[in-house]
């Protein structure tokens, strides 16, 4: 009985083993299914999202192309950022190490509370920057310290550097980081030390400067730790910028512009301590940390003028200098620039923010006479011997227009009516050839439209016309208002560049050439002739050289000594508040007004006179007069540029095809 | 005193010392030792190619573990089968203990170090449950299984160490006790309808279970269920194992290279995913190799419970063989997202001498029953005559 039952308990053990050996062979199996599925039918899936863990790609910054001068000079380059960083895992004691830094160099105290917030927040291996843009000698302390400075390292990285800091910093434009808009998918943008083009050159050829990033594999582990860096692409380096800017004309420039009619003197001169003595506070305050000062001749500290000048070939467009005073440090755009500085350059007056030579508007004044007196001998309506009397004023209907000269000019010819610069003589030239002639003649010489210059940011200006006004205000042109354009007042608007255009084109045997500061690769293309008559050329070219050369014109204290390079020009002075009746009367308008109300002084002039080469545009930004400001800083200015690269065989080959008339000067 | 005098109804001789040497199976041994070896290659592995800290240290373990289970298998079956409930009683008591401690104790210390070894009581308790549910299925007939009341006892048994491992709370050792539990259960011939209602009623309980269970259980479930959830959060487990098995492919990465391993993505690699590890660096076809050999384990775990004549043996074999394959399974079918992340190691593998030891004093049972599979015991568990 026993033994039958222990019989049963076998049978029913035996089977149920066998059950349950057959489930866990199903289970077992099920494993291997799931095995299969895994390794086999997902395994490209996982294949990849392990090497996703595996790998990251790592991006090289390619390094950012230069700006340079027609002579090679670096206007913007990449300077090594030498900085300290520590490593918070191969330290014991960071604050030990950090104490230990600052007794080698200098660490202010809120970038240790810095480092010391950061340590902790980022993970051991990351390193955390202390210190940056420091000096050679610097480093090399370090260098030499670093056995006593366990967790230290040194890093080179590249920061943008403009070794000319404001005085190309409307060409150059700057670079900065790069904000949320700009972000276009590229993973390099996303770097944290990526800087693009904000303005200038630096943003119209950001992308071909930028260069390509190199690429490379490096293996990470889970915490991100670098373990191993796999060779990879190599990025390539942006391609250079070469500009036809002379920098040291253009620094030149820039200086002269700012300087006006004052001196520069050193702070400690005691005509400047006496001038700054005597000055108002926020004048003191202008110059508090200068080293110079500018001082007027009635030894009053003035602030530096605001203008431009513009120096351009006239056969070739190319642009020597463009100046565009205040300017500003382009340098600390490249880590950040403080919301307050910002806030300030927005806020300037001055607007040192503004390339002024391709974006300031200002009416021509007497410098759009000469397109007048163009039009008037290519409509065949007046000649070169067309003479009008200037009792000083003209009436028309019951308007009075009034010449800048009193007691009027009294009889003139052409070329006395520029050298004097007649406002009654082209009334007269404007009632007789009509606006439309005027502003076509504009348009063809560079006004009113844009030049094309290769610069971000130009402006058109404005050459009225019957049309436009229609267009523009629904009131028909009147007649008076073709007076008043004819002497560039009115409506008319000119930026600095088209100035010198326009000058370059009149002197230059009637060629449309086009205004670029991109050095050319190869020879320059011969701009098309503008078919104006060479003869009425010529008489505007010697009407020009008589407001400097003739013993009346208006610019004549610049003719220079019998040994300096004769130069032809135009002064102008453009209005910024119309003179009423009121004014007129009581004599006011010949006061001191507010800087703000005073007339802008122009300029454009060219030369040498019997070959021309260069033509030159200046606007000071309320200046006054244009011959007593505008003129001598062009002549200064047009005779530095062919100081530095005087017309001749020698510096012919980059300046295009010499013109019949042109001669060696 | 022949093997080959043998009868139904009589008990063999008793084997000398010299003769239960030869008649261990020594395949059995050399199964478990490449297993065991297997191990080492893989904890090398995972120190980045050194034998420190884990390789040397688990051979050391290994070497002890093979004494103890050699030893346990020449020692007559009959004494465990007398010692079984003082035993159980030990073991429970210890789990008590450690519970008691690890309450008062801030740190949940649940074990008792003695140097190479940590003693885990819930580990005891796994070998002692399945000698004192043997001894109490050993002899009851197939009727005398079939009265409920009889299954009072044994339920008991398995309950109250159940209940001290859940509220450690060790979810993976709990479910292990209680599936082994229920295999001897099965063997010893409980109606299957038993089974099914328990099963009813498990599903019934579900969700009051789930009240009782501690946030990170519930969380790992939820996880388990949808582990794409919260990748860098506790589904980051799974999914990097999931990552390193896939990527292994058929034939892996090759020994040292695998790259979620060594870059440590792969979390536990040394304990809890060393499947993994190797999974990626053998690929499927060493995976599958070593699962093979722990099926072979199972298979003479099998063929030892079927040619043993006690009741005691048989279950004692099969217990064994059962807690073996709770382990491979439950492992395996974690590491590969199968089921929740529970925390059980793979056996002879995983660095930790606990669930070693646990499966060597199991095996050595294991053997020894196979040392002892003529003897015939009786239901007081003295010798029958």
């Amino acid at each position: 009985m026993l033994k039958a039952s222990e019989q049963d308990v076998q049978k029913v053990f035996t089977r149920r083993a066998l059950v349950l050996a057959g489930g866990k062979l199903a289970l077992i199996g099920a494993l291997g299914a799931r095995l299969y599925y895994l390794q086999v039918v997902e395994a490209d899936r996982y294949e990849l999202l392990s090497r996703g863990n595996q790998f990251n790609l790592e991006l090289l910054p390619p390094v950012r192309g230069r700006i340079l001068d027609r002579n090679g000079v670096a206007l913007a380059d990449n300077q090594d950022n030498f900085r300290v960083e520590i490593v918070r895992e191969q330290t014991d004691d960071v604050a030990a190490t950090l104490s230990a830094l600052r007794s080698i160099i200098e660490v202010p105290d809120w970038d240790v509370r810095r480092v010391l917030k950061d340590v902790k927040r980022k993970r051991a291996f990351v390193p955390v920057t202390v210190v940056e843009n420091l000096t050679r000698e610097e480093i090399a302390r370090v260098a030499v310290n670093a056995p006593y400075l366990p967790g230290i390292r040194i890093e080179v990285g590249r920061s943008r550097r403009y070794p000319f800091a404001d005085t190309a910093v409307h060409i150059t434009g700057y670079v900065a980081a790069v904000s949320e808009s700009e972000l276009t998918g590229d993973p390099v943008l996303e770097l944290p030390d990526f800087r693009i083009g904000k303005s200038g050159i630096e943003k119209l050829h950001d992308l071909g400067m930028r260069g390509t990033a190199g690429r490379r594999q490096v293996e990470v582990n889970a915490l991100g730790r670098i373990i191993r860096k796999l060779p990879g692409e190599d990025g390539e380096p942006g391609r250079d910028v070469k500009l036809t800017l002379d920098i040291n004309l253009q620094r030149y420039a820039t200086e002269r512009l700012s300087r006006g009619n004052a001196e520069r003197l050193p702070t400690e001169d005691p005509r400047a301590q006496l001038a700054l003595a005597q000055a108002e506070p926020a004048m003191r305050d202008l110059y508090a940390d200068r080293q110079t000062v500018l001082v007027d001749a009635e030894g009053k500290v003035i602030e530096a003028e605001s203008g431009s000048a513009v120096v351009m070939d006239v056969h070739t467009g190319e642009l020597r200098a463009l100046a565009s005073a205040p300017g500003y440090d382009p340098n600390p755009f490249n880590r950040g620039l403080s919301a307050k500085d910002w806030e300030e350059l927005l806020t300037n007056p001055r607007g040192p923010l503004n390339n002024k030579a391709v974006s300031g508007q200002y009416p021509p004044g007497s410098t759009f006479k000469m397109l007048v007196m163009l039009a008037a001998l290519e409509s065949g309506l007046a000649g070169p011997d067309t003479k009008f009397f200037c009792p000083g004023h003209l009436t028309l209907g019951d308007t009075r227009f009034h010449c800048w000269s009193r007691y009027g000019h009294g009889w003139l010819d052409m070329k006395q009516s520029i050298a004097q610069s007649c406002d009654v003589y082209y009334y007269e030239l404007a009632k007789r050839i009509g606006i439309d002639r005027i502003s076509s003649i504009a348009k063809r010489f560079g006004l009113g439209e844009l030049t094309g210059v290769d610069i971000p940011g130009e402006r058109r200006g404005l050459v009225p016309s019957r049309e436009w006004k229609l267009a523009t205000t629904g009131v028909p042109w009147q007649m008076g208002e073709t007076l008043v354009a004819a002497i560039g007042q009115g409506f008319n608007l000119a930026t600095p560049l088209q100035l010198a255009l326009m000058t370059a084109r009149l002197v230059n045997g009637g060629k449309a050439v086009v205004p670029h500061i991109e050095f050319p690769n190869g020879p320059p293309e011969a701009a098309e002739d503008m078919a104006v008559d060479t003869r009425h050329l010529e008489a505007v070219r010697v009407a020009m050289s008589e407001v400097v050369n003739g013993p009346r014109g208006t610019a004549r204290k610049i003719q220079g000594s019998p040994d300096d390079v004769k130069i032809g020009g135009k002064t102008g002075t453009a209005q910024v508040r119309r003179i009423t009746m009121a004014d007129r009367a009581s004599g006011a308008y010949k006061e001191e007004k507010p800087w703000r109300f005073r007339d802008h002084a122009l300029f454009v002039g060219f030369g040498p006179v019997e070959a021309p080469r260069y033509a030159v545009a200046v606007v000071v930004e309320h200046g006054g007069g244009g011959s007593s400001m505008a003129a001598p800083i062009g002549a200064d200015v047009l005779r530095e540029a062919l100081r530095i690269d005087p017309p001749g065989p020698t510096a012919s080959g980059e300046s295009g095809a010499p013109t019949p008339e042109r001669q060696d000067g | 005193m022949a093997i080959s005098f043998r009868s139904d109804g009589l008990n063999p001789p008793e084997l000398s010392i010299g003769q239960k040497l030869v008649a261990i199976n020594w395949l059995l041994v050399l199964l478990v030792v490449t297993i065991a070896g297997v191990g080492c290659l893989m904890l090398y592995s995972a120190a980045n190619g050194d034998w420190t800290p884990w390789a040397y240290r688990h051979a050391l373990r290994f070497g002890i573990g093979l004494t103890a289970m050699l030893t346990i298998a020449l020692i007559d079956i009959r004494f465990w089968i007398r010692t079984a409930y003082l035993g159980y009683l030990a073991a429970l008591l210890l789990l008590g203990a450690v519970e008691i401690m690890g309450e008062i104790g801030m740190g949940a210390q649940r074990w008792i170090d003695l140097g190479l070894f940590q003693l885990q009581p819930s580990e005891v308790m796994k070998i002692c449950l399945v000698l004192a549910l043997a001894r109490y299925f050993n002899g009851l007939t197939y009727e005398e299984v079939g009265n409920p009341l009889n299954l009072i006892i044994p339920l008991l048994m398995v309950a109250l160490p159940a209940m001290l491992v859940l509220k450690q709370p060790d979810l993976g050792t709990a479910l292990m006790m209680i599936a082994g539990s229920g295999a001897i259960f099965f063997l010893a011939g409980v109606r299957i309808w038993k089974f099914l209602a328990l099963i009813a009623a498990g599903v019934a309980a579900v969700p009051i279970v789930w009240q009782f269970l501690r946030e990170y259980q519930q969380k790992r479930i939820l996880t388990f269920l949808n582990p794409e959830s919260d990748p860098l959060g506790s589904g980051y487990h799974i999914l990097q194992s999931k990552i390193a098995l896939g990527s292994g492919g058929i034939f892996g990465k090759g020994f040292l290279k695998g790259s979620q391993s060594h870059l440590n993505f792969l979390p536990e690699k040394q304990t809890d995913f060393i499947f993994t590890m190797l999974a990626e660096e053998f690929g499927m076809v060493g995976a599958s190799c070593l699962i093979g050999l722990y099926v072979l384990v199972l298979a003479y775990g099998f063929a030892i419970a079927i040619r043993a004549r006690s009741q005691f043996g048989r279950l004692v074999a099969l217990g064994v063989t059962t807690t073996l394959f709770l382990y491979l399974f439950i492992n395996v079918a974690m590491v590969m997202g199968l089921i929740p992340v529970v925390g059980v190691p793979l056996p002879m593998i995983s660095y930790g001498g606990t669930a070693m030891l646990t499966m060597m004093i199991g095996l050595g049972l294991l053997l020894g029953v196979s040392v002892h599979r003529d003897v015939r015991i009786a239901r007081a568990g003295v010798e029958e005559d």
